[in-house]
């Protein structure tokens, strides 16, 4: 896997001219007010009252700032017929994303294992085409997935779309755990060879706890991608598990009179709050994992 | 094929080693179900429908190339295709041009720099609904950006681009810019970081001037990083729905539909699988004929030792 460091600039040294220095900083500067509004204005206007939103002041900071609107996204916004909030949703992704993650990893971790390490005949065929399918649109593969998760009664129900993020986060997790895998020195799986244990203890005992810092990345990648995942939720969890995004989406859709904005942003803070945590607690993890997702062998 | 396959062994294993490949061959069956399962018999199966009559539920009686046929007579499709390449082209652009920006201004050695990190690249950890509900807002047109600049006193300021179907997908194109540049930065940086000190050195004993430097010397080497974030960007052209769904709904008109989209309203709402599945083959095509050979020499063939 291709670590990234991010410690230390490598680039030219900075010239001595306050002119160039202060051309860096004016850059900088108005690109991180242009990646910032976006965040401001969703948080100032979240604790905004209507009429106070309806004065046009997009930019301005609350007036009499308050978290109203928040609690009313939680637990009284209208997602299409009901109205219990984007809570339902909130537990709803939380329900989906535990298993997809842990199933996903175990199944991903247990493929890269077998491929650097017990190469059968075809494994590396079997790996390409699991690799071609993470680049394969879902649009491609939703209908047969619909007609067979409808076949076996699982359409529409948690393991349904719990096994649907598992196939489709199989691809990237294989390839993540293959390469950091084939990336441990051989000896260690020859000398527990001669030791004589077996395909299953040297995964459980010696792959396994060698694997802590590619496993903490897949969470990350994984996480993320689940919790933010809104055309797989939408068409396979069912009515009764619909994700965060797509309650949120309902949110914002169903319009009864008034669009209440305040409340509409809330609930996308409330949306964005688990995965803005990850990142902001992650930090160089969460970069190693795009990396990763960037597929670089 | 599968002979040449079996000679990529990493080391080669005696014969008594056979005995022990069936615990390998069992652990691997969830990934030849998924890999052959999913990825050959449904992308297969998608295919075959398209080839057919079926309506709501699938039907075998063949037709040929008749849907793909309906399909490029289709004006949604084609405004879908052409939207697609005008915003493909227009985000792979602006995102690697920005990124790269964004990493070499980063790499000057300058203050704050992981507190600039940070904010370039949080859009990223933001599903597309969010980005495209946040958009939305602040390009509503009475109450969003429009209307604060024109209060500010410049009365005939426009920035209400959801609302014309000619500058639509422009509207769409910045909040993707918004989210995804970031990605192309970090990968970035991590490039240029990568690239050996000594070329600097180099460069300014030959009193190379730093711009020169980084267009004809660093951004050649930086081919990998490159394509890298072009593939990413590019299947996550050809994937393109939630961000839709939630800034413009496709509108107005049919100005942000959007191939994904088309897909997904003619296999639910407009119960039209054949049509569906055609216009999804015609989205799989790009990604088999450019993704299909390269996966093939990086991970398949086996290599030469």
């Amino acid at each position: 896997m291709e670590q990234i460091q991010l410690t230390g600039p490598q680039g030219p040294k900075p010239k001595k001219t306050t002119v160039s220095r202060f051309g860096v900083y004016a850059f900088l500067f108005s690109a991180a007010i242009f990646f910032c509004i976006p965040l401001y204005v969703m948080l100032v206007t979240s604790m905004k009252g209507m009429p106070e939103i309806r004065l046009g002041e997009l930019f301005a900071l609350p007036g009499d700032p308050n978290f109203s609107a928040w609690v009313k996204a939680w637990s009284e916004a209208c997602t299409g017929v009901e109205c219990n909030g984007i809570q339902a949703g909130f537990w709803n992704s939380v329900k989906i994303t535990i298993p997809s993650v842990a199933i996903s990893i175990i199944l991903g971790s247990l493929n890269g294992y077998a491929l650097s390490f017990w190469r059968f005949k075809g494994s590396n065929l079997l790996f390409g085409i699991l690799l071609f399918g993470a680049f394969v649109p879902f649009q491609v593969v939703i209908f047969p997935l619909i007609i067979f998760l409808r076949e076996t009664g699982l359409y529409g129900s948690l393991a349904g779309i719990i096994l649907i993020h598992t196939i489709f986060g199989m691809p990237i997790m294989t390839l993540l755990f293959r390469n950091y895998f084939s990336s441990l020195p051989d000896e260690l799986f020859k000398a527990a060879r001669v030791d004589g244990a077996n395909f299953w203890q040297i995964f459980l005992q010696i792959m396994m706890p060698l694997s802590i810092p590619v496993t903490v990345v897949a969470v990350i990648l994984q996480t993320t991608g689940i919790w933010n995942d809104f055309l797989l939720g939408l068409i396979f969890a069912g009515r009764e598990n619909l994700p965060m995004t797509v309650q949120l989406n309902n949110i914002v859709a169903t319009t009864f009179g008034i669009r209440e904005y305040n409340v509409n942003m809330a609930a996308t803070i409330l949306t964005a709050l688990v995965p803005l945590a990850i990142y902001l607690l992650s930090g160089k993890y969460f970069v190693r994992g795009i990396a990763a997702g960037a597929v670089k062998g | 094929m599968e002979e040449t396959m079996a000679t990529s062994v990493k080391a080669s294993k005696p014969r008594r080693a056979k005995r022990i490949q069936i615990s390998s061959l069992i652990a691997s069956v969830p990934m030849a179900v998924v890999a052959i399962g999913v990825f050959v018999v449904c992308v297969g199966y998608s295919v075959m429908l398209s080839f057919t009559k079926s309506r709501l539920f699938p039907n075998f009686k063949w037709v040929g190339f008749d849907q793909y046929e309906r399909l490029w007579g289709t004006s949604r499709w084609l405004v879908s295709v052409e939207n697609v390449f005008l915003y493909g082209v227009l985000f792979i652009a602006l995102c690697l041009v920005s990124g790269f920006f964004m990493a070499v201004f980063l790499d000057q050695k300058v203050r704050f720099e992981s507190g600039f990190r940070t904010l370039f690249l949080y859009p990223y950890a933001m599903s597309l609904v969010v980005t495209g509900l946040v958009w939305q807002w602040m390009m509503e047109p009475s109450l969003g950006i429009q209307n604060v600049v024109q209060r500010m006193g410049w009365e005939s300021f426009e920035f209400a681009p959801l609302v014309s179907s000619e500058y639509a997908i422009y509207g769409v194109l910045i909040a993707a810019v918004w989210q995804s540049s970031g990605l192309v930065m970090a990968l970035m940086l991590a490039g240029l970081r990568g690239i050996d000190g000594e070329i600097w050195k180099a460069a300014r004993v030959d009193g190379i001037p730093t711009w020169k430097t980084y267009l004809f010397i660093v951004l050649p080497m930086m081919r990998p990083v490159m394509i890298t974030s072009v593939v990413l960007l590019a299947v996550g052209v050809v994937r393109v729905y939630d961000l839709i769904v939630a800034q413009t709904g496709g509108g107005p008109g049919m100005a942000t539909e959007m191939p994904a989209k088309f897909v997904i309203d003619y296999i639910t709402v407009r119960s039209n699988v054949g049509l569906g599945m055609a216009a999804a083959t015609m989205m799989l095509l790009p990604v088999l004929l450019v993704i299909g050979p390269w996966i093939y020499r990086e991970y398949v063939r086996p290599t030469k030792h």
